[in-house]
């Protein structure tokens, strides 16, 4: 156990700080001072991949790296819709995830928001409208915010944030 | 064994049983070999397969204007052979699921899509299909437009029936498709008794988004943007095996150099996927110290590939005949330098994962795929490398530029998550030393051969090792050199069934450990 502690301590000295990554910062005190006022601190995110390549996802978990531990600024994701005050959608909406995901949005107190967060979930991106997608979010439940990129970088995922707020 | 040997032993078990195939063709799907087979013996060629030791690797059928063909891609000591064989419309074509457990699902998914029956399947249940479209209809049929106009809403598929037991104490716990987290959707049924997992089984195709049937008429740049999008953590390997199979069809061959910047990229991707993993692995046991090493380590790779590619996933790099964007001859140091201090690094964080008692707890003798059991599902990757089956392209079949590296493979027997997530951390090591060698090699010249699509029908297979294991794509051209079928076969095909085996008597909350630790493609798997 000791030979972990120190070891623990010693990979302590590996891990560097955060860099300073101005923009996150920036963004994410932005993203802070909003949450604050409107959320009381805490806004939660229930996300729901509808169809997404899984590109997507890897962008969104960035999010909680330690480079932008998005947590630091009162967001925080949930297990739960009836936990959640956002959806953040990613995929062109499958039609076999198209229930799955009016339950969510259903089950998700008002006052809620809808986040389509990807091109795919903007404008239905490299899939469109077929016989086994629904393309856009929006063709499904309603959206308030679009965040464009295949994948949007975890950047601009919280600056998609932002510009929810500013509505 | 010799180069021929895989054929020899097929076609001798072949006439052992007094099954006659057609001459073999080592010409038209190269680097495999083509063996014609009648309908009727569809079965029992397989069964001939099955003695020779081959292994199952992939089905896919195409629609021809009466009736189908359907090929079955085998391997056997790095040798590929395709079973060919044409089906009449009223024909069933006789079941490979009851002698390769592999078969099952994609024998469902032909028939989903395409409406081929399967004489004596095992399970006769939908598998690519819920209710997104009636059971009469197969969508990838070419009288299917791709986008019907008479759609209305599709409901829950709530009437998919799943295997049962009866007992006292038996729940029945039902997950998904959304599932609690940042993950794709799917869903899982456990039958458990107390904490104990009697049975799981899975339900997959909810992120069905009609990529084969998206494909037909594309050109070969928009074929290779929509395999980039098969799965996006593969998106380097799939792309790759799009344009691979792009090349062969038509003959059209990238430069060197192109050869070696897909392998950069590849490397990159096998990498950073598989520290994320380690890490979410760690984080499924309670070990969050390594989540955050490595999910550090990951953003890094993911800011160096926006740096050196453009894109954080080096996503659309890969295109047809070469790559799209060269390495800036300035950058070469510094990436040795930066994979050189990657693999110190790793392997340090390895060595103190390896130190801890509750970790070595809770990752060994969990989630157990035995090899007996992974031979007989034919798993591929580091799923098949931690239970007895070390095959990797890059050795076993290497194509251009690994017929220029010697690739090691590691492997063990144990077949728990502990050995995966050991098989993840070694091939880091592995693919580290082979970056660094690429970067070293890398030849001059230019990273694109002008692309024109010959306007006659082609077709190729592409075969590329992809961080989860062997990626096969299939695709023919028109005679326009337009697309008119394409199908990627992710590796998640062969090892989603082998998470069912081994979460048999494991606990429930070992569930999402045990899946990470194969994590399977949602995406590449439903298509």
């Amino acid at each position: 156990m000791l030979r972990i502690l120190i070891k623990s301590i010693r990979t302590g000295v590996v891990t560097e700080p955060p860099p300073h990554d101005s923009e996150t910062e920036r963004l994410g005190i932005e993203v802070k001072r909003q949450i604050d006022r409107r959320f009381h601190g805490a806004l939660a995110i229930r996300h729901v991949d509808a169809g997404s390549c899984n590109g997507c996802e890897l962008e969104i978990h960035a999010l909680n790296n330690p480079y932008y531990d998005v947590e630091r600024f009162g967001v925080h994701f949930v297990a739960s819709p009836r936990h959640a005050d956002l959806l953040l959608v990613t995929g062109p909406v499958s039609r076999h995830m198209e229930a799955a995901l009016r339950r969510a949005w259903e089950a998700t107190p008002n006052p809620r928001w809808v986040i389509a967060a990807g091109s795919c979930a903007c404008d239905g991106g490299e899939f469109g409208i077929s016989y086994a997608s629904c393309g856009a979010v929006e063709n499904v439940i309603p959206v308030d915010v679009r965040i464009p990129g295949c994948p949007p970088t975890p950047t601009v995922l919280l600056q998609g944030l932002l510009a929810a707020f500013e509505r | 064994m010799s180069r021929s040997s895989a054929l020899q032993s097929l076609l001798e078990a072949c006439a052992l049983i007094g099954v006659q195939t057609g001459p073999p063709d080592p010409r038209s799907l190269v680097p495999a070999t083509v063996v014609p087979v009648e309908a009727g013996d569809w079965a029992r060629v397989a069964e001939a397969a099955k003695s020779a030791g081959l292994r199952w690797s992939a089905l896919w059928v195409d629609p021809l204007e009466a009736g189908f063909e359907a090929f079955c891609l085998l391997e056997g000591d790095g040798q590929y052979l395709v079973l060919r064989t044409l089906v009449a419309l009223d024909q069933a074509l006789p079941s490979h699921a009851g002698i390769h457990a592999a078969a099952d699902r994609p024998e469902r998914h032909a028939h989903d899509l395409l409406g081929i029956i399967f004489a004596n399947a095992p399970d006769g249940r939908r598998w690519t299909r819920h209710q997104a479209w009636p059971e009469t209809r197969f969508p990838l049929l070419p009288e299917h437009p791709l986008r019907p106009e008479d759609q209305a809403a599709s409901v829950a598929d709530s009437s998919y029936v799943f295997a049962a037991a009866q007992g006292a104490g038996v729940v029945e716990i039902p997950v998904g498709p959304i599932h609690a987290g940042i993950i794709e959707p799917g869903h899982f049924r456990f039958l458990a008794v107390g904490e104990t997992v009697l049975n799981l089984e899975q339900h997959l195709g909810y992120v069905h988004k009609g990529i084969e049937k998206l494909a037909v008429g594309r050109n070969a740049d928009g074929l290779a943007r929509l395999a980039a999008r098969v799965s996006g953590d593969s998106t380097v390997a799939h792309s790759w095996a799009a344009c691979q199979a792009l090349e062969r069809a038509t003959g059209i061959e990238p430069p060197p150099r192109a050869l070696w910047l897909r392998a950069i990229l590849a490397e990159r991707e096998r990498i950073a996927n598989h520290i994320g993993d380690i890490g979410a692995i760690c984080n499924d046991v309670g070990f969050s110290f390594a989540q955050y090493q490595f999910s550090r380590l990951r953003e890094q790779l993911a800011r160096d590939n926006l740096d050196a590619f453009g894109h954080r996933l080096m996503m659309d790099q890969v295109v047809p005949g070469g790559v799209t964007r060269d390495i800036d001859p300035d950058r070469i140091v510094p990436m040795i330098a930066q994979a050189d201090a990657l693999a110190r690094e790793v392997r340090q964080l390895i060595a103190l994962l390896e130190d801890s008692e509750s970790l070595e707890d809770r990752l060994m003798a969990t989630g157990r795929l035995t090899p007996e059991q992974a031979l007989m599902l034919g798993v591929v990757g580091y799923v098949g490398r931690a239970s007895g089956l070390a095959f990797d392209l890059r050795r076993d079949a290497p194509y251009p530029p690994y017929d220029q590296f010697e690739v090691t493979v590691p492997s063990y027997r144990a077949g728990d998550v502990a050995a995966r997530a050991r098989i993840r951390a070694e091939e880091i090591d592995v693919s580290l030393r082979l970056l660094l060698k690429l970067l070293q090699s890398l030849p001059t010249g230019p990273i694109r051969t002008p692309w024109s699509t010959p306007a006659r029908p082609a077709e190729g297979l592409g075969m590329i090792d992809g961080w989860r294991g062997e990626i096969i794509t299939y695709v023919r051209l028109d005679d326009q050199g337009r697309v008119a079928r394409f199908f990627p076969r992710d590796p998640s095909w062969l090892n989603w069934p082998a998470l069912e085996l081994m979460m048999q008597g494991n606990i429930v909350p070992d569930f999402p450990v045990c899946n990470k630790s194969v994590n399977g493609s949602y995406s590449g798997h439903d298509l």
